[in-house]
């Protein structure tokens, strides 16, 4: 039997905004099934995001949606969980939306360690405003913006995470769409904050300039990159130049912000 | 004999990416007017890959039995 999306998407919303061949449609079929996988009712969930391709997701979810200002989804998904902690809060966001325009609010996020599972769409460009390289752009990579390559170096998302204190840190590809979908309901029942980092190919913006052929061959490529973190741990920095580690990257339990605000002013 | 008992294409939503057809494992669907279209459906072996991975929610995958 076909899976049924309907329950969870907006009537009249679908066909929706994205490219041709844009990953983002592959990651929201995901989450459906993995939110569905969780059994929380839809009245309780929120989602929230900022600006960017990533963004319009929420657009088409049947649930209680914030669509904010660029960079903001963690901001408003940090205010909606402390007003109402019953409440599952998802932020999303694209690669540019949460590591540079919402860098701060993300790294602080992470470091409060709130109950909000974040996902972060990575597509390694700025796919809405025209292709302009982002914080996690490759290096050399070519973009509207970067037409003799970027010579930035390239942010790694999961590390980025780890480092400022998110306490589930996982990261996934579209290709592996099955796998995503255990991953995002992992993520949904961690308590704490947890990133999922998604690795998604932009047809239009990122493939076309930087010649990696059709939306199908930007997904194989994905498969042939990513490498199981139990691998990865063993092979050197050479071994895992241009590849990318998936799966659950890094997992622990510390105090969760909210329960240990309320026993901090005296309301537990 | 194939394992789906349909393949249900929604042209409306198709964008007419090809990431179906080049990652059907068994070549089920080719393109026909620029949207997805099932060519042999004798071929199908319900892997779910096309549904799974179709960006459009345009393909639906109805298995048989």
């Amino acid at each position: 039997m076909a899976y049924d999306y309907s329950k969870y998407l907006r009537a009249g919303k679908i066909p929706h905004i994205w490219c041709p061949g844009c990953g983002y449609g592959i990651i929201m079929k995901s989450l459906i099934r993995a939110i569905d996988a969780t059994g929380i009712d839809k009245d309780d969930i929120v989602l929230t995001s900022g600006i960017g391709c990533a963004s319009r997701l929420p657009g088409y979810m049947d649930f209680n949606t914030l669509h904010t200002t660029h960079g903001r989804s963690l901001a408003f998904a940090t205010g909606v969980k402390v007003a109402n902690p019953k409440l599952k809060v998802i932020a999303l966001g694209g690669d540019g939306d949460m590591t540079a325009i919402g860098g701060n609010h993300f790294i602080h996020a992470c470091r409060r360690n709130i109950d909000i599972t974040c996902f972060v769409f990575n597509n390694y460009i700025y796919g809405m405003t025209g292709g302009q390289y982002s914080p996690t752009t490759p290096k050399n990579s070519k973009a509207t913006t970067a037409p003799y390559g970027n010579a930035d170096n390239q942010f790694d998302i999961a590390q980025l995470a780890i480092g400022a204190g998110a306490t589930f840190v996982a990261r996934t590809t579209t290709y592996h769409a099955v796998p995503m979908e255990k991953l995002i309901k992992q993520a949904l029942d961690h308590k704490g904050f947890s990133v999922v980092e998604i690795m998604a190919g932009c047809p239009t913006g990122y493939g076309r300039k930087n010649k990696q052929g059709s939306p199908a061959n930007m997904i194989l490529w994905q498969k042939e990159n990513a490498v199981p973190a139990n691998k990865a741990k063993e092979m050197s920095e050479e071994e895992m130049a241009g590849k990318f580690a998936i799966g659950v990257l890094h997992e622990v339990q510390k105090a969760e912000y909210v329960e240990a605000y309320d026993a901090q002013v005296g309301l537990k | 004999m194939g394992k789906a008992e349909s393949i249900n294409i929604i042209v409306e939503y198709c964008k007419g990416c090809e990431i179906c057809v080049e990652l059907c494992p068994t070549k089920v669907l080719d393109m026909k007017d620029f949207k997805a279209h099932v060519a042999d459906l004798d071929k199908c072996i319900a892997c779910m890959q096309c549904e799974l991975r179709c960006p459009d929610f345009a393909i639906e995958v109805y298995k048989k039995g």
